[in-house]
């Protein structure tokens, strides 16, 4: 736009403030989920800068701005992938056959908190909680029946997993060859990001430098021989969920992002070798507009960093692929059913934003894991907006916007000023020990959760339109004989397999652990012979030691 | 005569990492004038009850999302009265299922529970409120 042009929409934009000024407004705050104040009006004047080229450019083309792929959904509507796992292994299967009826297009595990922390389901901090927020796997055993008669040459699955990820896809690629698929041919994501577990999520085992240790092993493993995996999903989700501003989620996980770039870097890996696996993972909240530029600000400077500072060549290493949930902390227990919409804008600034895969959550996940109808809703939300709503019919149809546009580069400067202050405090894993992402997080919390306590913010049927009525709706009950069936499976595999393998086992991957060799054939071995994932993880920590955290609050 | 200040333990038990809700719940319990204690994670019932005999609390607030609460609420309940703490007040946060919500308090593991959308200002007031009439009674 010429300059001309500029001064007078300037010019006119003047008068038209001057009546806005004289007009009264609603008398609340006008601001983002995030705290962000919005204006009443954006104009060419709020993106005189941007310059189509450098900072859109095309669909699959450098900076991304617009989309990693081509064509985006003309081309292939984005995975529709629920993240579902609960009880025994057996239970899950069920559910997996089930949703893959229905037209989901791949898999998502949700382990439960022992296989998470890596206890198995027979440990003394297990009680209670096995299979209760997903599925208990305590060796490979468990892993052939949660995919028995699941083609994994067909599916792809995703696994939630970060401590211990190295056992559970280990297990996962042993039981793919017994099925008789090759590495090479095995597809998924597991989650991998152990960084945001110190920040936000809070489930670790070991120390950073073991753990990125097992991380580097997993990029160069997985480049040498399972080449379609998605070795790490950079997950800004938890941070989000942990209660940090769109902002904060999306400096902080493109930081971590960095942070495993180096990682890779400084193990010896040429960056292009292993950047092309990397994924990422965002939350969808309620703040529609805000939401969708926070995807399209992350791939930009995604893109330019890598390219700029790290020197990638390969495009694929610039692109970055992202899995969107929508938010589970929007969700609320009062008037249930009005998540099912929460959840479907949610969805929809995750499509508009670009996403490759798409969790929406159940309205029911708030107080348990979903029922089945509850998921089915879920799922035919994404279904009505990928094929009757129209969304996914042109690419990036919000560029453009003035809106759009200057809280896309607005996000993306607040970013960079996080990056310069996660610098100045020696880095990622440096701020951590200081407790500065923490802290933010644990600000940000606080003060949304002031501002919903003030009314600043609503929240329908919680602060406003509250009825007080009591949600009446099925909840999914996870039965008290799991545990025990499970203790007592696990009892029986001990009994059966071959006791000196797994010791034996267990010895080597001790000894390799206290070097530098690559710890996953090690790992492989163990689980081969059924190695449970406890044991697994008992003989690491003998080495690597356990990561605690000072609490602060 | 200057009051006692209430001391209130706010702990995470088991194995599940999510905090959000225990940080805010501490914080606006301090913001209130509470001494509060917070345990950080992962913490087994055994801990949960030596921190609170340790420092000597009026409350214990668990926060659990993992759906373990109803092995661990009357776990630690009954661990508490076994250590002479059975005047304590015991109140739990967290994803918990209104039906179970009503078993815990009706068997007398918990006096409250409090689950996400509920203001902040209504929990530092329910205590304020219990722990005085606990003192007059």
């Amino acid at each position: 736009m010429d300059k001309e042009n500029i001064k007078r929409i300037g010019q006119k934009k003047e008068i038209w403030q001057e009546q806005a000024d004289q007009t009264s407004e609603r008398g609340e705050p006008f601001i983002t989920v995030s705290g962000r104040p919005v204006g009443a009006l954006y104009t060419p004047l709020d993106i005189d800068n941007l310059d189509y080229e450098n900072d859109l450019g095309f669909p699959g083309r450098y900076p991304y701005t617009r989309g990693v792929q081509t064509n985006m959904y003309r081309g292939r509507i984005w995975t529709m992938r629920q993240f579902s796992g609960f009880g025994d292994a057996f239970d899950s299967n069920r559910r997996y056959r089930y949703l893959l009826e229905q037209g989901q297009t791949g898999l998502s595990v949700a382990f439960d908190m022992p296989t998470i922390m890596g206890y198995d389901s027979d440990s003394e901090r297990s009680l209670g909680e096995v299979g209760r927020c997903g599925v208990a796997i305590d060796s490979l055993e468990d892993m052939e029946v949660l995919f028995d008669q699941i083609p994994l040459d067909q599916v792809t699955t995703s696994m939630t997993i970060n401590g211990p990820a190295a056992i559970l896809w280990c297990m996962y690629l042993a039981n793919a060859e017994n099925q008789g698929v090759s590495l090479a041919k095995v597809g998924g994501t597991i989650q991998n990001d152990i960084l945001k577990e110190y920040i936000a999520q809070k489930s670790w085992i070991f120390p950073p430098e073991p753990s990125m240790r097992l991380i580097t092993d997993i990029f160069s493993f997985s480049a040498d021989h399972v080449p379609r995996w998605n070795t790490i999903s950079i997950s800004g989700y938890h941070i989000r969920e942990a209660g940090s501003t769109a902002a904060q989620e999306l400096a902080f996980t493109l930081a971590d992002g960095f942070a495993y770039v180096e990682a890779g870097i400084k193990a010896g890996l040429d960056v292009d070798r292993f950047a092309p696996r990397l994924s990422f993972f965002f939350n969808a909240h309620i703040d529609f507009f805000e939401e969708i530029c926070k995807y399209r600000a992350a791939r930009r400077i995604w893109a330019r960093r890598m390219k700029e500072h790290y020197g990638a060549r390969d495009e694929r290493s610039l692109k970055m692929r992202f899995h969107t949930q929508t938010a589970g902390c929007s969700l609320t227990a009062q008037e249930p059913e009005n998540n099912i919409v929460r959840t479907a804008i949610e969805a929809l600034s995750a499509v508009l934003g670009g996403t490759q895969s798409l969790h929406t959550n159940s309205m029911d996940e708030v107080m348990a894991l979903p029922t089945e109808k509850a998921v089915k809703i879920a799922l035919r939300t994404q279904q009505i907006i990928a094929y009757e709503s129209g969304a996914a019919n042109t690419i990036d149809p919000l560029a453009g916007s003035y809106y759009v546009e200057a809280l896309t580069d607005q996000l993306e400067s607040e970013a960079e000023a996080y990056f310069q202050k996660i610098d100045d405090l020696g880095g990622v894993l440096p701020a951590i020990d200081q407790g500065f992402f923490q802290q933010e997080i644990a600000d940000a919390a606080y003060s949304y959760q002031r501002a919903v306590d003030q009314g600043d913010l609503s929240v329908i049927g919680v602060n406003r339109y509250n009825t007080g009525e009591q949600a009446e709706i099925d909840l999914l009950k996870i039965a008290p004989e799991v545990e025990e069936k499970q203790v007592k499976r696990l009892k029986r595999l001990k009994e059966k397999r071959d006791g000196d393998a797994v010791n034996r086992s267990l010895e080597n991957l001790k000894k390799s652990a206290s070097g530098s060799d690559n710890l996953i054939p090690k790992i492989l071995d163990s689980v081969k012979v059924y190695a449970t994932e406890g044991e697994i993880v008992a003989a690491l920590k003998e080495v690597f030691g356990e990561y605690r955290e000072k609490p602060l609050f | 005569m200057t009051e006692k200040m209430i001391r209130v333990l706010v702990a995470k038990p088991g194995l599940d990492g999510h905090d959000r809700g225990a940080k805010v719940v501490a914080r606006a319990l301090r913001d209130a004038g509470f001494e509060v204690i917070y345990t950080g994670l992962h913490q087994t019932p055994e801990q949960v009850v030596e921190t609170a005999l340790q420092e000597d609390v009026d409350v214990v607030g668990l926060s659990i999302l993992s759906g373990a609460h109803m092995t661990l609420v009357p776990r630690i309940k009954k661990m508490l009265a076994e250590n002479g703490m059975d005047e304590v007040l015991m109140i739990v946060g967290g994803i918990i299922p209104a039906d179970d919500a009503a078993e815990l308090i009706n068997s007398g593991s918990a006096e409250q529970v409090f689950t996400p959308g509920e203001p902040l200002d209504n929990i530092t007031e329910y205590i304020s409120s219990k722990c005085k009439s606990n003192m007059q009674s």
